[in-house]
């Protein structure tokens, strides 16, 4: 009981390991000889698991440098997208590979959702299953919720993640604990996704970041994604999931392009992603502050340090693996995030990293986040709300005196 | 049929007696019309006729369940000042027409969905007196595992969707369970259940508007008992017409403590939502006790409105007159089948005593659903901390 209570992040349970959830640790060949039938199983997995067994499908999918056999190996040039592109991808595969899966939100369905992530689904898969929706957050997140018990799959999109404020009765109470407080009998499998963060100058209000609020909820599932290839891995991920997942985009990311596999593939929704292996110091990052971070890493290497980033992608619950054996090597944290300062996604990981690999450490954490401010409107304040990579490159120089 | 009541009456003496298959051959279980209380009201909405259709059978069902119900809210009463129940415990007792009237007019592939005081419908969802005490005492053997308590008994299987202690939260989830029912081409609808005090929830007027928009079959139940909480409901409601308050989408006014008028107007409710979409009932009903065990229900109303509506228009003693005045049973009959349902919660209640707490590690289970995907391991990677999907 006492090492369960040590648990990090999420709430921890000590079961035997479930051979067949291993599959994502497999190569490809690997994938025919496991059994399908599960322990404790659902057989809805089961079939979906027979059907994926025919195609080539990447399953350790993380963008690693370090372990590249795996996705060098077995993919081809693939194809260029944008990341909202990449997010209707997934999205696309998943409803068409399981009619369950609908999607609910404002604007979705004719008007092809405002980023253009639902572009042309309402036309291919019909208006029932891309719904639009008035603007009635609470209620349509708690419909979602309500079909989710029945059994069915729906993806919800906030038109911003600001608005589902409104909805977090339904998201806390209803999607996060109906499981617990059920005793097991309903599963939750949605999806909540949207953009959030901080945009240009777009106003207080619509540039939350909601990671912070949402972090505590017990029984929900939190990733964010950065770049188009995790970005539609995420989505499919979520979208299999059995647990709701909320899944953060942030506003200014879905232009990035990248070139993303042909062949499907689906990443760990509990995995943290390498970006750039180093020795001198672990910088954490997620969404769009890895960018920033990239840029002050090119900064740093003219200036002779070695940063390791990690995109830590999972924010609920950390991959304390990856970090943990980082911190090992590197013995100094960075973390920055775009998070508020106070309780916020940093300060959370702060915690665990303290409580979990202190000997580690030979300097404090040092946690670079966005000021506990409204992100007002005018443009050069709100370039100072959010962390800069001057200030990153400062921080890393402090931290490796 | 006084012959045959005669000689089962000897039979009885040597068996035991099942209140529910019991007494009646087929061939007695004559079809009876009866007139409910009242008429119904409509809004926007032809209202259903007050003839209801019934057999004796399905009398004597209403009387053992709702008596049933009754014993099991009484007993809960007495368990809450023992302590054994902590937390919130609302009371049902007094409404409980709704529940087998409901029952009666609808199958266990349609689905209820209510607030907190969900115990009674549970019990007619097929729940066992078992389960309910057991989760109101936290034991394993209870509904959700003890872990969700009063408020949230669940029945997957039966339909019986909960359950759920925020205040009309559940009817947007009864308009999701209505969606599915409709993407999944299933001809079958979605009762959701709210109390008076939940009408002024803007949620509720945002679900309605979708499901009238989408033509949901999701059939939205007021169950008025003219108290929110502590508050009467004229000085919560500037408009206390709840069934008129769907403006677009009919209502029907349903008087709540007769348990065949709730019938009718449940049936006439399911056929309608099949074809045009949302409708809205509004049950006119009662609670005898407070809004729950920490309200003595009498700072807000008099004792006299209390004992008042007790002796004109409790839905148990209406069923009981009928029985007695179609001859259906004797007085004697009706306060043996009493007794026995007595005896049976008195047995549920010592058998839920005797079930065990649930075990610690079943903190943390049910918090994630396992499945597909991978282990989290703790920092060591030895232990497996959770699997995750």
């Amino acid at each position: 009981m006492e090492a369960m209570l040590q648990g990090i992040g999420a709430a921890s349970a000590s079961v035997s390991p479930c051979p067949v959830d291993r599959y994502y640790r497999f190569g490809v060949a690997s994938l025919q000889s496991l059994p399908v039938i599960r322990p404790e199983g659902r057989t809805i997995a089961g079939s979906i698991l027979r059907s994926c067994r025919a195609r080539q499908f990447i399953t350790k999918a993380v963008a690693a440098k370090a372990d590249s056999n795996a996705t060098s190996a077995a993919s081809k040039p693939g194809h260029e997208v944008l990341l909202f592109e990449a997010l209707q991808e997934g999205l696309d595969e998943e409803m068409a590979r399981d009619p369950r899966v609908c999607v609910i939100g404002e604007d979705v369905g004719h008007y092809g959702g405002s980023y253009k992530v639902t572009k042309d689904l309402a036309k291919k898969y019909g208006d029932l299953r891309v719904l639009d929706t008035p603007i009635a957050e609470n209620s349509f997140t708690g419909m979602a919720v309500g079909a989710a018990m029945t059994g069915l799959r729906p993806v919800i999109e906030g038109m911003n993640m600001g608005f589902l404020l409104l909805a977090f009765n339904q998201i806390s109470d209803n999607c996060g604990m109906l499981h617990y407080t059920s005793g097991g009998q309903f599963t939750i499998p949605t999806v909540i996704r949207g953009p959030g963060g901080v945009g240009r100058q777009l106003g207080a209000e619509h540039s939350q970041r909601l990671e912070s609020y949402f972090q505590s909820i017990p029984g929900i599932q939190m990733v964010a994604c950065s770049t188009p290839y995790n970005a539609k891995g995420l989505m499919k991920a979520a979208i299999r999931s059995e647990n709701p997942v909320v899944l953060f985009e942030h506003v200014l990311l879905y232009n990035l392009k990248e070139r993303i596999p042909d062949e499907e593939y689906v990443v760990s929704l509990e995995e943290a992603e390498m970006v750039r292996p180093g020795e001198h110091v672990t910088i954490l990052t997620y969404s769009r502050m890895r960018y920033h971070v990239m840029q002050a890493a090119k900064t740093l290497v003219n200036k002779g340090y070695d940063p390791e980033v990690i995109d830590i992608r999972s924010l609920k619950p950390f991959d304390l693996y990856t970090i943990g054996n980082s911190v090992k090597k590197t013995h100094r944290v960075l973390i920055v995030e775009e998070c508020m300062r106070t309780g916020g996604i940093g300060a959370s990981l702060t915690a665990a990293i303290n409580e979990n690999f202190n000997d580690y450490l030979d300097a404090p954490i040092v946690c670079l986040s966005s000021q506990d401010v409204p992100t007002p409107y005018a443009g050069t304040l709100e370039e100072w709300t959010v962390v800069q990579p001057v200030q990153i490159v400062a921080a890393v120089e402090k931290l490796s005196q | 049929m006084a012959l045959t009541r005669r000689s089962s009456n000897l039979l009885k003496s040597l068996t035991t007696i099942n209140p529910t298959t019991r007494l009646f051959s087929t061939s007695s279980d004559s079809s009876i019309t009866i007139e409910t209380s009242v008429p119904f009201t409509g809004h926007k909405i032809d209202p259903p006729s007050r003839s209801v259709t019934t057999s004796s059978s399905e009398l004597m069902t209403f009387f053992t369940d709702m008596s049933q119900m009754r014993r099991m809210e009484i007993a809960a009463d007495s368990l809450y000042k023992a302590k054994l129940i902590r937390g919130f415990c609302h009371l049902y007792d007094g409404q409980e027409a709704v529940a087998v009237g409901m029952e009666a007019a609808i199958t266990r592939k349609d689905n209820i969905i209510t607030a907190y005081r969900d115990h009674c419908l549970y019990l007619g969802r097929g729940g066992t007196l078992l389960e309910t005490f057991a989760e109101l005492m936290g034991r394993k053997d209870g509904c959700s595992k003890g872990k969700g308590g009063s408020m949230h008994f669940y029945k997957k299987e039966n339909g019986f969707y909960g359950g759920h202690g925020i205040v009309g939260a559940q009817v947007p989830l009864g308009c999701g369970l209505a969606f599915a029912q409709k993407y999944s081409k299933e001809d079958n609808v979605s009762f959701a259940l709210y109390g008076d005090g939940a009408a002024n929830q803007g949620q509720l007027f945002e679900a309605l508007n979708m499901a009238a928009l989408w033509d949901l079959p999701a059939i939205l139940v007021c169950e008025n008992n003219h108290y929110g909480m502590g508050t009467a409901e004229w000085r919560a409601a500037k408009s206390p017409a709840y069934y008129k308050r769907g403006d677009y989408v009919p209502g029907l006014k349903v008087d709540g403590m007769d348990a065949l008028a709730v019938k009718q107007a449940c049936k006439f409710a399911k056929e309608h939502a099949l074809k045009n979409g949302p409708i809205i009932l509004e049950m006119d009903t009662y609670r005898y006790h407070g809004h729950s065990m920490s309200d003595p229900g009498s700072t807000y109303r008099t004792r006299d409105e209390i004992t008042g509506v007790r002796q004109e228009r409790d839905p148990i003693e209406r069923i009981r007159k009928l029985l007695l005045s179609h001859d259906i049973a004797t007085e004697k009959e009706l306060k043996d089948i009493e007794k026995e349902i007595r005896k049976e919660v008195d047995q549920a209640i010592a058998a839920a005593k005797e079930s065990p707490m649930p075990d610690p590690s079943e903190l943390f289970t049910n918090v994630y659903v396992k499945g597909y995907g991978v282990e989290a391991f703790g920092a060591d990677r030895k232990e497996v901390r959770t699997v995750l999907p």
